[in-house]
């Protein structure tokens, strides 16, 4: 009850029950040794032991973007929170709304340089949208509803709260703030109604309009992927989503055009170079997506809806601005455009939409499977074919992979797809398959991982087995970095310097040693059967999928090229140079 | 940074006084490659717990949006104002500045500091010490003037800035 006095853990683990957290990503050590004893034997909240702190940052982004809830982590003092790091700015990157709880020493040992001492604030203050150091046992409660009003409000976020040892020994009266605000901090949901309908006014009268939607109409909530279902249907228009917004609209529809950006398909790059209007929807104007600035997209207009107005004119001029949430914006321009009667008709827009299928009918993601070797992109497309009529969420490393499961895979609904996009972190699949495991225990969850990623976090092999989580790893494994391979090879004369993964496990006999399910593939006519496989089986699995080592992913918006200019295939390499200051660019 | 358009702009935000506020403010700045040419920071409201943070930054237009912005979207920042735009306003800058010297250069040093206004709070047979207040632009030509008049340290505020006129901020 909110007058009695509780320690400092319990006030935590009552502050998190009234948050509507089920589920917390930790591992223990000196500093949380209270709140781990508090934890002990209550059934109210359910703790995933993780093997590396990064792997439990890491479960709680796939938790949150599973599911749209606030990811929890606890994590202990010292190397326990600099372990964290990583997922934190992970979620940072990708706009994934965490709270991470660590440890710290007692405050009269702080700045002292104590056993397990780290200026967690200090590091983590650039790492994280907000960050606190409680010092004070009456603070506590405000500031642990604080940080997940934080973590979840605007562009979500990770928040730090920092929590010395005494301060969870001390007792105090809780306090339930649980619908508190920050008293300054008010995202702006609601879009100015000017700009909107100067957007709608412009829209109306494209010529050649195409719709960019990326990682806010996820964030935004299941409203926002059927607001733009309503919206793209009833304008007609074209669409293509970034690496982060796939799922925000149905794949199938034929009014998507596919990914968009470095590996994004041909049409859809483009689309966005010669369009007249471009709508971002909940994007950010990424390197990876606008190519050479200084040409992209020349002859657009551009209307930005973004929840955070430090990402407007951050690099790419845009002439219509709109703050807000995107439900909340799409919702208005949807009611602006009817009582405007702005549509011009599909007759209007019949001659965009046959230029568009020109450039589709150039089939840029096509590739040749043979019956010898595996092809990495028929690997993930037989993945896709065999897995696209259950509730399948798919996770993946970083790299090669990563694109071909997002040029493949067709995601229908929003919350399907975790994948880390702006930080691009190798190792991050296969604990947030995890995350999204525990979230959806029914469900199939898939993590599409290189070899050389899956190195990075395999120890979290034995938290799936410890909590009975039947993820599946899918190996694609071509023994090399495949992306550091192929910018090798284009840009480095060749030169795999450091990119071929050496000494690989078995990785059959790695998983039986986990008392999971080993699987291997190395020929074509393998991969039907060992997919199957690994679906039927009730525990984990790591299938290892033996693919052509050299196989190159296309296409490819060279870095400092316009992105129009894109390598659709290995004979469009040797044309192409890459300037000078392409080369400097990652 | 080409040269077009970088302009000086004096940036006032209002922040909550809580430790690592100023280090975050700080941090964005460095993080993201941002100028700082001079900041202070006090606490201007004890009841609320209100600090102000001027900071003199200079950079294109689109670079001093992204400023404030970014600044906007911290969780401590109240408000900020960019006094440089926003309208009038009245921009100071406090200086101590030792000048050890004999003979005619001390003579001309305290000629200098008269015209100037600035005032001697600390004198010895050899030094002085000028206390000066104004703009910038002030300060640095009797800053370049005590140069060669035997200038020895010179200890700077940095520019504090309010907007003319009754309204806050």
């Amino acid at each position: 009850m909110s007058d009695r006095e509780m320690t400092g853990a319990e006030i935590v683990l009552k502050a998190l029950e009234d948050q509507d957290v089920e589920v917390i990503f930790g591992y223990p050590g000196g500093a949380v040794l209270p709140i781990y004893d508090a934890l002990f034997g209550q059934n109210a909240l359910r703790h995933i032991l993780v093997r590396h702190e990064q792997g439990a940052t890491h479960a709680a982004e796939g938790y949150a973007r599973s599911t749209g809830k606030v990811g929890v982590v606890l994590v202990t003092s010292g190397p326990g929170a600099t372990n964290a790091v990583t997922g934190l700015t992970d979620a940072l990157m990708d706009s994934v709304p965490i709270v991470c709880l660590t440890g710290q020493v007692p405050t009269h040992l702080i700045g002292n340089d104590a056993f397990q001492e780290a200026d967690t604030v200090g590091i983590t203050r650039s790492c994280t949208k907000h960050n606190y150091l409680v010092k004070d046992i009456a603070d506590l409660s405000r500031i642990l509803h604080e940080a997940f009003f934080v973590a979840r409000s605007g562009r979500p976020g990770p928040v730090v709260v920092d929590l010395p040892k005494d301060i969870l020994m001390a007792k105090a009266a809780y306090k339930n703030h649980a619908s508190a605000q920050h008293r300054t901090y008010r995202p702006q949901l609601k879009g100015e109604q000017k700009a909107i309908e100067a957007a709608v006014d412009l829209l109306g009268k494209a010529e050649r309009p195409l719709v960019y939607f990326g990682g806010g109409v996820i964030n935004s909530g299941p409203a926002a992927s059927q607001l733009l279902d309503q919206f793209m249907h009833m304008t007609g228009f074209p669409c293509t989503a970034t690496l982060m917004g796939l799922g925000g609209f149905p794949a199938s529809d034929p009014q998507f055009l596919g990914m968009v950006g470095m590996h994004g398909t041909y049409e859809s790059n483009m689309a966005m170079y010669h369009c007249d209007v471009m709508l971002n929807i909940g994007a950010r104007f990424d390197d990876r997506v606008t190519g050479l600035l200084s040409e992209f997209s020349p002859g657009s207009k551009k209307i930005h809806i973004d929840v955070d107005r430090s990402s407007i004119n951050k690099s790419v001029r845009v002439d219509v601005p709109i703050v807000g949430d995107v439900a909340h914006v799409l919702e208005d321009m949807i009611r602006v455009w009817k009582a405007r009667q702005a549509s011009q008709g599909t007759e209007a827009l019949r001659p965009w939409w046959e230029r568009i299928a020109e450039w589709q009918a150039r089939d840029c993601l096509r590739y040749d499977q043979g019956d010898k070797v595996i092809k990495p992109q028929y690997a993930i497309q037989r993945l896709y074919e065999a897995t696209k009529d259950r509730e399948t969420y798919i996770t993946t490393e970083v790299g090669q992979h990563q694109m071909w499961a997002a040029q493949l895979f067709k995601f229908e609904k929003p919350n399907r797809w975790m994948t880390s996009g702006g930080l691009g972190t190798m190792g991050y699949g296969f604990p947030a398959a995890i995350g999204v495991q525990v979230a959806h225990p029914d469900a199939l969850v898939i993590d599409i991982a290189g070899e050389a990623s899956f190195m990075m976090n395999l120890q979290e092999m034995s938290t799936a087995c410890q909590h009975g989580l039947p993820v599946k790893v899918f190996v694609i494994n071509n023994l090399y970095m495949g992306m550091v391979r192929q910018w090798q090879e284009l840009l480095h004369g060749g030169r795999y310097s450091e990119s071929y993964t050496s000494a690989l496990p078995d990785f059959v006999k790695l998983a039986e040693s986990f008392g999971a399910v080993g699987l291997r593939a190395d020929k074509p006519n393998q991969v039907d059967d060992v997919i199957a496989e690994m679906i039927a089986a009730d525990g984990p699995v790591i299938a290892d999928i033996r693919v052509d080592p050299e196989e190159n992913c296309f296409p490819m918006i060279p870095s400092g090229a316009p992105h129009n200019k894109m390598l659709l295939g290995p004979a469009d390499s040797g044309e192409t140079p890459i300037s000078e200051e392409g080369m400097v660019l990652v | 940074m080409t040269d077009e358009n970088v302009a000086r702009h004096t940036i006032s935000i209002l922040v909550d006084n809580e430790p690592g506020v100023l280090a975050r403010v700080i941090g964005l700045f460095s993080g993201r490659g941002y100028n700082i040419e001079s900041l202070t920071v006090a606490e201007v409201d004890a009841a609320d717990a209100l600090s102000r943070i001027t900071v003199v930054t200079s950079g294109t237009p689109m670079i001093i949006e992204q400023i404030k912005a970014q600044l906007g979207r911290l969780v401590p920042v109240h408000r900020v104002a960019d006094l440089t735009e926003d309208g009038p306003c009245v921009e100071r800058e406090l200086a101590l500045v030792k000048v050890s010297g004999s003979g005619e250069k001390r003579v001309e040093s305290l000629r200098i500091a008269d015209i100037f206004r600035a005032q001697v709070v600390d004198s010895t047979n050899e030094s002085f010490v000028f206390q000066m207040t104004g703009s910038t632009e002030k300060l640095n030509a009797f800053i370049d003037l005590m140069g060669p008049l035997g200038l020895v340290d010179i200890s700077r505020t940095g520019a504090v800035a309010i907007s003319r006129g009754r309204d806050p901020f």
